[in-house]
């Protein structure tokens, strides 16, 4: 590891998710994802949200949302803290 | 290319099944095989683009999903020049997907009109003293913000200037207007039905009760149960293993037909989508009756309970004394109205209040010599007459003779778990008050809902002595009621009936002394209108504290076990048929197969809907 590591967590609304597999896709691609911390993504079915907490200064929020668009789902909010 | 394939699923869905359907339309109208074929070969690639897709990127993260199954079996059935399967099943996979995005949105719909209500934006007052509109995420606690009709509270906060009223259905699910002035507490979510005022923000976003409660739910939503868990391992091999299976099958018969239709047979919809769907739509339920249900665990427990457990002051009582009983004696009672109320104006003692309250307004005398006899009451003189306010030690001491009825009546009064207040005037007995906690107005019907809805035991626990206790348990007719309990004892009470009897119990307080018993219990219920010890320590939150919510939340627990488990059958009960037809009848083919396998989902979804309906009779 090294540089500065900056910590945020991301909540992330996606269009509404209908099949249980969606959700491991999601998972699986944001796990791929080089900054983001694999043990904090979550993906929940029924509210249909992402949350991850991830190092900005590896990722962005932009990359983060093109990797679940990729995927074919919308992302209709997120919001960074 | 891709992301427009997949944003147009449905379009393409409906493309593909007009194409199905020129397809058949000329082959009997006309007898144009070529026609037919043709259309079926597009409608077939059409509709796999889709399904594919999904399924390659599934692979990548490495999920057998079921998009991998449908396109293997499609591929396979196009290969041996099926092209009637092919389009059939990928037009039903598409068209299924898409009822089931409906309908799944109507089982979410109660949650989802929870989260519509948060507020989005907030008047704040900027340096240069103006309100200006900002993004609800840029207030911070300390800011200064105007609410004006008809608009939503944004944050939690204090009124600093102006009234008006607000409607708190979002936090306490009852649609009343509640007066706010200045100090007034307002909470994010409710909305101002007329005035205008200012708002100093306290708590923020998340932090909001509102904020708080769609949290829970949210996160109450996608709890997982143990059984739920089960299912999730179980269709992460399961859809591999249907893969291996097909491919299995496919060497040693070389019937692709066979092998195919197994693939499509194989796929898990119904069973994984059945529970999650039934959860969903019982907590919305819970959301839009001011049930809040913290998680499918909760559920099951609930819905299995046997004995519940009440703490009587503030949840079968109302909390503060008040008359309840009364007797006059004599003549002129009027004027010894007056007189004790001149004299209880002047004492601070916690049954003055409730008595001050009885009377009602009234015209005040001038009260003298006034002596406060310890424990036993108070004697004065009020317009010239000698005036005892106080217990039957009082009376004794101040010489009051009583006749037979007054003391039957004294008698009947302590009884029923009141503490007397005994007027005399000029050592004659004129008024007689019974004074006690009383109970909630309904709980005597709520409980004997819960009785019908199978709890066996209805237990009370209170710090009183045991006389009030035993009064208000043979006027409700629990099965045990236990006085002079202090927290520790409850909790204590409670461990012995989970640990040493087994028994599944729930435990119902204010939250606000009760907490070690509201963790203890296999479920903790509060009463708390939103408080934050409520809401955290506790399984299930009955919002604005409404006791007549408690029936109902049992009853819909218990509906949405039993909806789970109908799922639960018809998902296994499907795929056992499905099996069993392909094995020994002959009609069972790869469309048929998606059809009752789509129809299987439908038919969760829309059993889990009826929840969303649910009312206790």
């Amino acid at each position: 590891m090294k540089g500065v590591i900056n910590m945020k967590s991301a909540t992330i609304q996606l269009e509404t998710l209908t099949c249980p597999s969606c959700m491991q896709k999601i998972e699986g691609a944001l796990k791929a994802l080089d900054g983001v911390d694999k043990d904090t993504v979550k993906v929940s079915f029924n509210s249909s949200k992402a949350k991850l907490d991830f190092d900005a200064a590896k990722v962005s929020i932009e990359k983060i949302e093109d990797a679940i668009k990729r995927l074919g789902y919308e992302v209709i909010k997120s919001r960074v803290k | 290319m891709q992301r427009f394939i997949l944003k147009n699923k449905n379009s393409i869905a409906l493309i593909g099944g007009i194409l199905i359907a020129i397809g058949f339309l000329s082959k009997w109208t006309i007898d144009n095989r070529l026609v037919l074929t043709w259309s079926l070969i597009t409608a077939s690639i059409l509709g796999v683009a889709p399904i594919a897709i999904q399924a390659y990127q599934a692979l990548r993260v490495k999920v057998v999903s079921i998009d991998v199954l449908v396109t293997v079996a499609v591929t396979g059935a196009f290969i041996i020049r099926n092209y009637e399967e092919s389009a059939i099943v990928t037009f039903l996979f598409l068209f299924g997907a898409y009822l089931e995005q409906r309908t799944l949105n109507k089982t979410r719909s109660a949650i989802k009109e929870l989260t519509e209500m948060a507020p989005e934006s907030a008047l704040k007052q900027m340096e240069d003293g103006e309100f200006t509109e900002v993004d609800v995420d840029e207030v911070d606690a300390g800011d200064i913000l105007l609410v004006k009709t008809g608009a939503k509270v944004p944050v939690d906060g204090t009124v600093i200037n102006g009234e008006g009223s607000v409607n708190e259905a979002s936090i306490t699910g009852e649609s009343i207007p509640v007066a706010k002035e200045k100090g007034s507490k307002v909470f994010a979510g409710t909305i101002l039905d007329n005035g205008t005022i200012q708002i100093v923000a306290e708590r923020v976003g998340e932090d909001t009760t509102f904020g708080r409660i769609i949290e829970l739910v949210e996160e109450a939503q996608d709890s997982k149960s143990e059984a739920e868990r089960f299912i999730d391992r179980f269709s992460k091999y399961y859809t591999p293993a249907v893969l291996v299976l097909s491919f299995v099958v496919w060497l040693f018969s070389r019937n692709v037909e066979l092998a195919v239709t197994i693939l499509v047979l194989g796929c898990p919809g119904a069973l994984v989508i059945g529970v999650p769907v039934s959860h969903v739509a019982g907590i919305g339920n819970g959301a839009r009756n001011g049930v809040l249900l913290k998680g499918s665990e909760v559920i099951s427990d609930f819905s299995r309970l046997d004995t519940m457990v009440f703490d009587k002051t503030g949840t079968l009582t109302a909390g503060n004394p008040s008359v309840a009983e009364k007797e006059y004696y004599g003549d002129d009672i009027d004027k010894a109205l007056v007189y004790l109320a001149s004299v209880e104006r002047e004492s601070d003692h916690p049954l003055a209040k409730a008595v001050l309250e009885d009377i009602g307004e009234m015209p005040f005398l001038p009260v003298e010599n006034t002596e406060v006899v310890k424990g036993e009451g108070i004697v004065a003189s009020v317009g010239g007459h000698r005036v005892a306010v106080g217990n039957a030690a009082l009376m004794e001491r101040e010489r009051v003779t009583l006749d037979e009825k007054m003391k039957s009546d004294i008698d009947r009064f302590e009884k029923k778990g009141n503490s007397l207040v005994l007027t005399a005037v000029d050592g004659e007995l004129k008024v007689l008050m019974g004074v006690r906690d009383q109970i909630r107005p309904g709980v005597e019907a709520d409980l004997l809902k819960l009785k019908k809805l199978g709890v066996r035991n209805l237990v009370m626990l209170s710090g009183d002595n045991q006389g009030t206790v035993d009064a208000v348990s043979r006027e409700l007719g629990l099965t045990e009621a236990r006085g002079n309990m202090l927290p520790q004892d409850k909790s204590a009470y409670i461990r012995r009936l989970i640990e040493e009897e087994g028994q599944i119990v729930a435990f119902v307080g204010d939250g606000v002394n009760d907490s070690p018993s509201l963790a203890l219990a296999n479920i903790g219920i509060a009463m708390g209108g939103g408080t934050d010890v409520a809401i955290e320590t506790s399984d299930v939150v009955l919002m604005n504290s409404d006791f007549s919510r408690l029936p109902h939340a049992l009853g819909l627990t218990k509906a949405t076990a039993r909806n789970m488990k109908q799922n639960i059958f018809i998902a296994v009960g499907v795929v056992l048929l499905l099996l069993a037809s392909l094995l020994f009848s002959e009609w069972m083919n790869m469309s048929i197969g998606m059809l009752v396998h789509e129809g299987s989902i439908l038919a969760v979804i829309l059993n889990g809907m009826r929840l969303l309906r649910y009312r206790l009779r």
